[in-house]
């Protein structure tokens, strides 16, 4: 819009034409709440690279010292219970599994639920819907005793097959499916193609990045899962890094290895910001594709 | 909605949805149903038998002054939650729209925290206010203050808040972002030619117009405030001091795998339930509505 079309003496500033003397009060505002929001990463990133020596004598240092190998290295390779390394891969195996794991039942069902009329499949749609919102943490000590009953506690079946009982992929998968056009199903079943054949080579190549999407979110969910994994592993080789830090921490009145500890911290949170900064568009569209 | 053109054919189909119902029956429909069924029981001290109570359970939790102390401060906690998450968001959103060149710098950097585990946050807010090593306890120390959330119930209460809400800030900053973007400019335009200031503009144009993010937002963050918050509170107070951060997720745990007490975690897994159930149909109800946003 032309400044000179504007009628009223003093033109406010900033939202319409996006310039003028707000502009940089507005940086330095949003700076500032970078600034705010990041301290507390920033912190832990120094407290990784410090002797324990600067830690237990507060203040800490607001600038990274020169103990980065050390600890990380410490961390990585020894720990305190369990290297963190292993509890590291626990974590990607748990977050890969349900990713992969709820996106294959549930685009298959999906599948099944769009593009076939079968008996019972509005019941099933309705059960499958009822478990759309209740999260493991309201049904942890039935849960809990189906997985002991099967024998999978401290295993990766037992970390991963609970927290992929959910709706929220298939309604996805749903909604999409409903878009796709019908004359690419028209044109399969004239062309003879089985359902499969249609699957495979039409609906699945269209979807790649419901998928890719919805991806980055359960993977994320599943990174940063903690009652779950700390109900189910007792033994300290299966723990998940995110539950594994808290273990870290000494029971009685002995000070914490806070510099292993916020190591640690930093590496749980690595492969998940790497995902969401990685591929920030994809988060944003699965983020906002499943709420909706 | 409904396709018109389908595949033939009933076997295929069973079999594609099978897995998916396999696991919902296993792990979802059984463990609900058996916590249901617990929670008319109370297992005799030995736990070697059940005893039918009825709503037994139910009456005695609704009669204990702990779990009602746990309902009232679960909810003070999820309003302070949702609250401080999406009032500073807003105001965040709100900055970098106005902003044409760095926007897209900001949001990379507010990002972040959403990515970091509650659990994670918990331990960096932890580190920041422990008592004895925390470099915001030690300049609250210097300024005369003596801060300690072991003892104090409301200093407890604050630093879980916060952790808790640090992360969703970059969540509902995403949403605020996008919903003001969607804003028609025209509408702005027209109203500062009107000669409304910034201010009035947001309050009565920009805030309105944004009410159905915003109530999308508030079911959202209480979900979160009320489920995934327990790895917050587990790594920053254990619950404490006193129970004043004992949520009621956090309660079902500390009285089914702590406390052992199954029949009182059952019947709590119920209420919670039913707590769910309304909060997910307050969300469809609103879904609907958004459609003609």
């Amino acid at each position: 819009m032309a400044r000179t079309s504007n009628p009223v003496k003093e033109p406010p500033a900033g939202m319409v034409e996006k310039r003028g003397r707000g502009l940089w009060f507005t940086h330095v505002l949003m700076i500032l709440g970078v600034l705010v929001i990041f301290f507390p990463i920033w912190l832990a990133f120094v407290a990784s690279t410090v002797p324990q020596a600067a830690i237990t004598h507060p203040p800490m240092p607001l600038l990274p010292g020169d103990q980065f190998l050390t600890n990380y290295k410490r961390a990585l390779f020894s720990g305190v219970n369990v290297p963190v390394a292993t509890m590291l891969l626990n974590s990607l195996v748990m977050a890969m599994g349900i990713a992969v794991g709820k996106i294959a039942i549930s685009i298959l069902s999906a599948f099944a639920i769009v593009y076939f009329r079968f008996p019972g499949r509005n019941f099933f749609f309705w059960l499958i819907f009822i478990t759309l919102m209740l999260p493991v943490e309201v049904r942890i000590v039935p849960t809990y005793q189906v997985i002991a009953g099967f024998g999978m506690l401290n295993s990766y079946s037992g970390l991963i097959l609970p927290l992929i009982a959910s709706a929220t992929a298939t309604f996805l998968f749903r909604q999409f499916f409903l878009t796709v056009p019908d004359e690419l199903a028209e044109a399969a079943r004239v062309d003879g193609a089985r359902p499969m054949r249609f699957f495979v080579d039409i609906l699945l190549p269209m979807s790649r990045t419901n998928i890719a999407a919805l991806f980055v979110i359960l993977f994320i969910y599943g990174w940063n899962q903690y009652l779950w994994p700390l109900l189910i592993t007792t033994d300290p080789s299966m723990n998940t890094v995110v539950m594994g830090i808290k273990q870290m921490f000494p029971s009685g009145d002995d000070i914490a290895d806070w510099p292993v500890i916020m190591a640690t911290s930093i590496l749980a949170m690595i492969p998940p910001v790497i995902v969401v900064i990685s591929m920030q568009k994809l988060f944003i569209r699965g983020l906002v594709d499943s709420e909706k | 909605m409904e396709k018109r053109v389908t595949f033939k054919g009933w076997l295929l189909p069973l079999l594609l949805i099978a897995p998916q119902l396999v696991i919902s029956g296993v792990f979802f429909f059984y463990p609900a149903g058996e916590a249901v069924w617990q929670s008319l029981f109370i297992p005799d001290p030995f736990g070697l038998s059940m005893q039918y109570v009825g709503l037994g359970n139910f009456e005695y939790l609704l009669s204990d002054p702990y779990y009602r102390a746990s309902f009232l401060t679960t909810a003070v906690f999820s309003t302070l939650v949702t609250l401080v998450s999406m009032i500073p968001a807003l105001f965040l959103a709100v900055l970098a729209d106005r902003l044409v060149k760095g926007a897209g710098a900001y949001r990379t950097m507010l990002i972040w925290p959403y990515a970091v585990a509650p659990a994670v946050a918990g331990v960096l807010w932890l580190f920041m206010f422990n008592t004895r090593i925390g470099i915001v306890a030690w300049y609250l120390g210097l300024l005369g203050y003596d801060w300690n959330y072991v003892l104090n119930q409301n200093e407890a209460m604050g630093l879980v808040v916060v952790a808790s809400s640090w992360g969703r800030i970059s969540y509902n900053f995403l949403f605020y972002f996008a919903a003001l973007q969607a804003v028609p400019k025209s509408v702005i335009e027209a109203a500062a030619i009107d000669g409304a200031r910034f201010w009035r503009r947001f309050f009565t144009i920009v805030l309105p117009l944004l009410s159905p993010t915003t109530f999308f937002l508030l079911v959202v963050n209480i979900v979160y405030s009320f489920f995934e918050t327990f790895g917050v509170i587990h790594t920053i107070t254990g619950g404490g001091p006193q129970q004043a951060t004992t949520i009621l997720v956090y309660k079902v745990y500390a009285d089914g795998f702590v406390g052992q007490d199954l029949g009182s975690s059952a019947a709590q897994s119920v209420i919670l339930l039913l707590v769910v159930g309304l909060l997910t149909v307050l969300q469809f109800k609103f879904v609907e509505k958004r459609v003609h946003y």
